[in-house]
């Protein structure tokens, strides 16, 4: 049976390289990196190897890198963080509908802690307006937050607008984008997005899990979540988890590697894939942005009248691993905020299912994952 | 230092020659649901005495109060049978309270009529001693702060404070043994608790459509197995997998009796299942008219596949009660995970409500009933599931 593995928006498979390295670090470099001695010395050495390689992607300033447990950790930081650092300045706060939850819920929470929050709905297609933004923002909103790639359906926001009326009409809001999805996989504009905050995560780009980093511009002031032993500037104490951040560092420089390549053939995935649908003659819907635009690894697709779960497993069987677009159990119907924002029928919902591919994909995989799922699609019609 | 915990049952629903099974079976359950502390259970004069490590004491505590048959547990200090001693111990409790509990009642139990004092004058000298001691205490007989129980035994006296509610009901086998039927919903769960609550013994059996349902929804099921575990001993549960038969169903019959059609071969499964294992009832989690297949019509179409009898625990209860059952049998978090399972795969849009018994017949004729009925127990995984 095969093995195709398209769930790389949910986690992807470390490099071998990450695995040696980490290994490696595990067993001989333990020391603390803040000890004074030579064991501490080389932890530390290790660190800041690991921040050049991620602040290359960044824009290279590594004191503008702070790592962090991951992407949620890392969101809740500059979320949280900034909110309470400027609270004095303003109460008001901007995100939109599509964000990821550990984006969503940290506003969640602060609009019980006396914050006012703005939602901003999206297109069709999961765009949010820049016009629409124009409207929102006020003299006392302190931090707009706006994804930069939707991690359920590919979107790629115009960072570009949405940074220039951020300025145009307040200069002084925070800008924080969520790059979890983009980061090594896209290039950062982050100087043409005017962006102040930026946050990844190592796993997503064949890294450890439990690595992740914020980008904070030089002059950016946050508030910390947690207060310790002064590590990463003070802003996230606690003894560095050497291994993982080697690891991440090693992930984001193999990613870089012809990153240009990467994404292209990848893109070549999504695009055969979807091709190799149409030719099949299989029933589905697109959800969110149309085939050739959106990021380069994520399609969102609807089989109408297969629920999600049903095909997921049905692929599985046949050695091919996806998400379901939506949580959605009719016992208890919970869908998907991403794929309800954007307007989806009761049915498409239902049965939405995230592809998402890797560089790690090979094109004879994607041929084959294309046929088993119109097979598994054929099947399943024939029954239910 | 051991501690020890009294545990009381329900001696007023006892009679005759029941009053021996039932103690030797709560004997053998309260043995079990502590043997790991390590804790002791010695019967004694109408209740059981159980003696464990100091530092398990919760741990015996939460166990204890969870099994069937039992009333109330205390947590209680022992000492010889003899005034003087039994003030001195009341006095170190009282001194180890937190302050402001400050009014009081002392109640005595006396089943030993040999020792030389009666219940309301241990009451008065111990309290008169007592508040010579700690002159905040007040007497408060209505509405004390805290009750000082003491209980004049055979060599030995007992006292205590707290009284712990236990689940009453049988303890666990008493009744038999009985096949729960268990889908991974709410309602299941529950319907389990309340017969072992009234004595039985369950033996689970999930039914899954494996490859169509997760494994995720199978361990589901253990989890759920799991949960029941803390209510009596090990359950041993039976997957068995009805994927083909459900695309049989599909294929030779009109999809809104489905659900129907699909219940009745799950009842002769279990009747099956029920013979091989002896076990002498089936247990479901159906209510009366939550969903299609649990209008009366339904229920009896699908009773009339067996003749085993059926019992359905939770036919008393609304939707609200089950899950307010659920949560304090603390099921609910589990259930309410959101795997489909074999019955919501196929979901009817319009399922039958008033199906008849000729028409089903008739349609089932069409299906080979015991070759799928066999590829089906053919599938039969069995596991022990333990605490």
């Amino acid at each position: 049976m095969p093995d195709i593995y398209l769930d790389n928006s949910a986690t992807t498979r470390p490099y071998p390289e990450v695995i040696e390295l980490m290994s490696r670090v595990q067993r001989d470099i333990y020391g603390n990196p803040s000890s004074m001695h030579v064991k501490g010395l080389e932890a530390e050495k290790i660190i800041e190897k690991a921040r050049r390689q991620v602040s290359a992607l960044f824009g290279g300033r590594e004191s503008e890198i702070i790592f962090s447990s991951g992407g949620t950790e890392a969101n809740n930081l500059a979320i949280k963080g900034a909110a309470f650092r400027h609270r004095r300045r303003g109460t008001h706060l901007i995100t939109c509908m599509t964000e990821h939850p550990s984006v969503l819920n940290c506003y969640r929470f602060l609009e019980k802690n006396g914050f006012t929050v703005s939602y901003l709905p999206v297109t069709k297609q999961g765009v949010v307006s820049p016009g629409e933004l124009e409207k929102t923002i006020r003299k006392d909103t302190i931090l707009v937050s706006i994804m930069h790639v939707n991690n359920e359906i590919g979107t790629i926001q115009p960072l570009e607008e949405i940074g220039r009326v951020i300025r145009g009409k307040n200069p002084g809001a925070l800008f924080h984008v969520d790059t979890v999805q983009s980061f090594a996989r896209l290039p950062l504009r982050l100087k043409e997005w005017q962006t102040d905050i930026a946050v990844c995560s190592a796993h997503k780009v064949h890294g450890p899990r439990g690595a992740g980093c914020i980008w904070i511009k030089e002059g950016t002031l946050l508030q910390p979540l947690m207060h310790g032993g002064g590590q990463e500037s003070g802003m996230r104490p606690g003894t560095e988890n050497a291994a993982a951040i080697a690891g991440f560092g090693l992930a984001a420089e193999l990613s870089t590697e012809n990153m240009r390549q990467k994404a292209d053939h990848t893109w070549k995935l999504k695009l055969a894939f979807y091709r190799e649908l149409q030719k099949s003659g299989v029933d589905y819907y697109l959800n969110g942005p149309p085939h050739e635009e959106g990021a380069p690894h994520i399609l969102n697709l609807s089989f109408p009248g297969l629920k999600a779960e049903l095909m997921l497993h049905s692929l599985e069987e046949r050695g091919v691993y996806v998400s379901a677009g939506s949580a959605c159990h009719s016992r208890r119907p919970d869908p998907s905020h991403v794929l309800k924002a954007i307007g989806l029928s009761r049915e498409r919902l239902e049965s939405a299912l995230r592809f998402s591919f890797s560089a790690f994909n090979t094109e004879n995989e994607i041929a084959l994952a294309a046929k088993e799922t119109a097979a598994a699609v054929r099947e399943l019609r024939a029954i239910i | 230092m051991p501690v020890k915990i009294l545990v009381r049952y329900g001696e007023i629903a006892l009679k005759g020659k029941n009053r021996g099974q039932f103690e030797q079976q709560l004997h053998r359950n309260l043995k079990a649901a502590i043997r790991d502390c390590p804790g002791e259970v010695v019967r004694l004069y109408g209740r059981f005495m159980v003696t464990g490590p100091e530092e398990k004491l919760e741990i015996m505590l939460e166990r204890l109060r969870k099994v069937f048959g039992v009333v109330s547990i205390s947590s209680v200090r022992e000492t010889k049978l003899d005034l003087e001693q039994i003030k001195d111990l009341a006095a170190s409790i009282i001194a180890s309270l937190p302050s402001g509990e400050n009014t009081f009642k002392i109640e005595t139990r006396r089943s030993n009529k040999i020792f030389p004092y009666t219940s309301p004058q241990i009451n008065q000298m111990l309290g008169t001693h007592l508040q010579e001691l700690f002159p905040d205490l007040i007497v408060d007989l209505k509405h004390p702060s805290f009750i000082l129980s003491i209980e004049i035994g055979y060599g030995k006296a007992f006292i205590y404070l707290d009284r712990l509610a236990g689940p009453g009901g049988l303890p666990v086998g008493i009744s038999g043994r009985s096949l729960l039927l268990l889908s991974g919903g709410i309602d299941s769960p529950v319907a389990g608790w309340l017969a072992m609550k009234r004595g039985l013994a369950v033996e689970a059996l999930h039914f899954h459509s494996f490859p169509f349902t997760s494994k995720r929804s199978q361990e589901k099921a253990v989890n759920l197995c799991r949960k029941l575990t803390a209510y009596g001993s090990k359950i041993p549960l039976h997957l068995i997998n009805v994927n083909a038969i459900q695309k049989e169903l599909r294929a030779q019959c009109p999809e809104e009796l489905g659900i129907i059609l699909l219940r009745r071969m799950m009842f002769r499964l279990a009747d099956l299942l029920s013979k091989e294992r002896k076990l002498k009832a089936l247990v479901t989690g159906e209510s009366l008219g939550q969903v299609a297949s649990q209008t009366l019509e339904s229920l009896s179409v699908i009773t009339a596949s067996t003749n085993m009898l059926v019992l359905r625990p939770l036919v008393g209860l609304d939707k609200r009660e089950i899950i307010d059952l659920a949560i304090a049998i603390d099921t609910y978090d589990t259930s309410i995970l959101p795997y489909e399972d074999c019955c919501t795969v196929f979901l009817p849009k319009n399922p039958v409500t008033k199906p008849k018994l000729e028409t089903v017949e008739r349609f089932e004729a069409r299906l080979d009933i015991r070759s799928i009925m066999e590829e089906a127990i053919n599938s039969l995984e069995t596991t022990i599931v333990k605490r």
